[in-house]
């Protein structure tokens, strides 16, 4: 964890009710998976918000609209500086398989950027089934589509497969050793139906974030864990759901 | 030089500042962040016989100057508390803690306290009968005079240290409590722990966190804790913690002025994890501003003012 000043460099909408800001003077490099948290004028909890992306000292973040907290994030403008808590969590592991599938189902294609990139980088090919309600709300697909094999799933059908993520990985899975998944509980929740492992990376309502207030413990195999410390990455065997 | 150190049941603090239980963990995470040390002492994440995992997610929602949290006394148990936590906290801290202690029964409660008490790194413990978010105690406890006594005294019998009563603001009197513990035999008294509270979605209508209600806690607490802590200095003679809603030096003093000889803070380290350390960087410029060369003269100096 480190508590920085970083400012805005651009704050614009990307799909419906999403934008993506773009933050510099990040001193850190973050890994994949680790998110930040972000102090809002007029709020008292910080708000956390997984890396999207980051390029040198420049972090992103792509966020939904979903309350006032977020809401008012949308009138920061470029300049702006904002205090925020940076390198939060443990982060995926990047050596977790060989040949890996992501999966992300609505704002949880956004961690998955920055992963696909750094696995890249580690020269794997990247195969990543999107998920969204409909396409219009289907995020980031341009960007994915630069470098990865993109698998598309929508509720409707309005774009590539007709159904949820889940659903499109069960036709699929024998060719991959392993996973990293981000999106709705429930998809994260019936992940246990694939019958390969992999990493999925988690939310909660957050006190602090960086792991002294216990709210958002969860029960996993090896004990309770705190989802702003020991995750938001853990391996979907390991988590219980209740 | 301005002084900043005070006592407590003989045991001399540098300062006053002690991060509240539960907002502090069991310390040693925060060296990661700032050289603990400069902390007057620690309070620690409140401990059962047993572990706890707590209450369902979600634990936390926020308020526009606080935040209501159900907890539920997550934590790993009296034992794991005095041969793992603390052992990792003495590698990163010197001085001594307050252990805190909470409990569904007087039985869990002393054989708790008798566990914790026992640890050379304690060196006080503060008996949580106010918390609002474990059902069939806690609260139960710390509501009714005779109650709150009672299990005091029964405590006190098997605590080798200095017990201190931390009492909750849920009450329609906090002075009675505050009387019942002294004559229990509490060696000070601490307070105060959350206020009820709730918060509802706006979506669905239904409450935020899974237990409905929880505790209110952080800046927006503070002037219902210093009316409180005023109130019960008039009425005991054993030192006073304060707590609730503060954030500044300048609560700090204010604090004292109240009657606290010691003061915690909580839920502004949530926010800030630097909140404890930049309080004492700022006691000595805020004492210099207001005339405050002593800070342990300064306790209850609203009460001759
Ligand atoms: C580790 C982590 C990573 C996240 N990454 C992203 C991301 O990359 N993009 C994105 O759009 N969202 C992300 N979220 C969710 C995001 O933090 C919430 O949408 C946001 O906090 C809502 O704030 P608000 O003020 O608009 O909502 P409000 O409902 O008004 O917020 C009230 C309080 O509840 C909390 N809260 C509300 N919903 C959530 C939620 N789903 N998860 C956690 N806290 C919540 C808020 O932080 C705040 O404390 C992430 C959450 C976590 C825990
Ligand atoms: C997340 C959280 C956890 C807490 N856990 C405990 C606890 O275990 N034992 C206890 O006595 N008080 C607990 N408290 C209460 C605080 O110690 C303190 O009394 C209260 O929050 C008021 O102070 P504040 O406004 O500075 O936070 C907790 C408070 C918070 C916010
Ligand atoms: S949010 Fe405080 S411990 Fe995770």
């Amino acid at each position: 964890m480190r508590e920085e000043v970083l400012k805005v460099i651009s704050n614009e909408p990307i799909a419906k009710d999403t934008y993506k800001m773009v933050l510099c003077g990040a001193a850190e490099k973050q890994k994949a998976g680790q998110f930040v948290e972000i102090k809002l004028d007029g709020f008292t909890l910080r708000r956390p918000f997984c890396v999207a992306d980051q390029d040198g000292d420049r972090i992103s973040v792509v966020y939904k609209v979903l309350g006032a907290g977020t809401r008012a994030m949308t009138e920061i403008k470029e300049g702006e500086e904002l205090n925020t808590l940076t390198s939060l969590g443990n982060g995926f592991n990047l050596t977790l398989c060989d040949r890996p599938l992501l999966i992300g189902g609505g704002l949880g294609i956004a961690p998955l950027l920055y992963l696909a990139k750094e696995l890249k980088r580690q020269g794997k090919s990247i195969d990543i089934i999107l998920g969204a309600k409909n396409k219009d709300e289907l995020i980031l697909i341009d960007e994915f589509s630069k470098f990865c094999n993109v698998y598309p799933a929508t509720d409707d059908g309005s774009l590539g497969f007709k159904g949820n993520t889940v659903a499109l990985a069960l036709t699929v899975e024998g060719d991959y050793d392993g996973y990293y998944a981000c999106g709705p509980e429930i998809m994260l929740k019936n992940l246990s139906k694939l019958s390969i492992d992999g990493e999925i990376s988690m939310e909660a309502r957050m006190g602090c974030g960086f792991g002294a207030c216990m709210g958002c413990s969860i029960k996993t195999t090896g004990g309770y864990k705190r989802v702003c410390k020991e995750g938001p990455v853990f391996m979907r065997s390991e988590v219980l759901y209740e | 030089m301005s002084n900043l150190s005070v006592s407590l049941f003989g045991y001399t603090l540098k300062n006053p500042i002690i991060p509240a239980s539960g907002t502090f963990g069991f310390g040693y995470e925060f060296s990661e962040y700032y050289d603990i040390n400069c902390l007057g002492s620690i309070a620690l994440k409140g401990t059962t016989l047993e572990p706890r995992y707590g209450n369902p997610l979600p634990r936390i929602a926020e308020c526009p100057a606080g935040m209501i949290n159900a907890i539920g006394l997550q934590n790993p148990g009296a034992e794991a508390v005095v041969n793992d936590e603390l052992i990792k906290l003495s590698k990163v801290y010197e001085g001594k803690v307050i252990a805190n202690v909470g409990g569904h029964s007087v039985d869990e409660y002393v054989k708790a306290v008798e566990i914790v008490s026992k640890s050379d790194m304690v060196f006080a413990v503060e008996l949580n009968i106010s918390c609002p978010n474990v059902k069939g105690g806690g609260l139960a406890f710390g509501t009714d005079p005779k109650t709150a006594e009672n299990l005091t005294r029964e405590v006190k019998k098997h605590c080798d240290k200095p017990l201190i009563v931390k009492l909750s603001p849920n009450v329609t009197d906090v002075t009675e409590l505050a009387k019942a513990v002294e004559i229990g035999g509490a060696d000070g008294i601490s307070l105060i722990n959350t206020l009820l509270g709730m918060r509802l979605c706006l979506k669905t209508a239904k409450p935020i966190i899974s237990t409905i209600k929880g505790g209110y806690s952080g800046i927006g607490v503070y002037p219902v804790a210093l009316k409180m802590i005023y109130d019960v200095y008039k009425v005991t003679k054993i030192p006073i913690i304060g707590m609730g809603g503060v954030s500044s030096a300048e609560n700090v003093i204010e604090m004292m002025y109240a009657g606290a000889s010691a003061v915690m803070v909580g839920t502004q380290n949530l926010i800030d994890p630097y909140a404890s350390k930049k309080i004492i960087d700022d006691l000595p410029k805020v004492m210099e501003r207001y005339g405050i060369e002593k800070l342990s003269d300064i306790i209850g100096r609203a009460h001759n003012a």
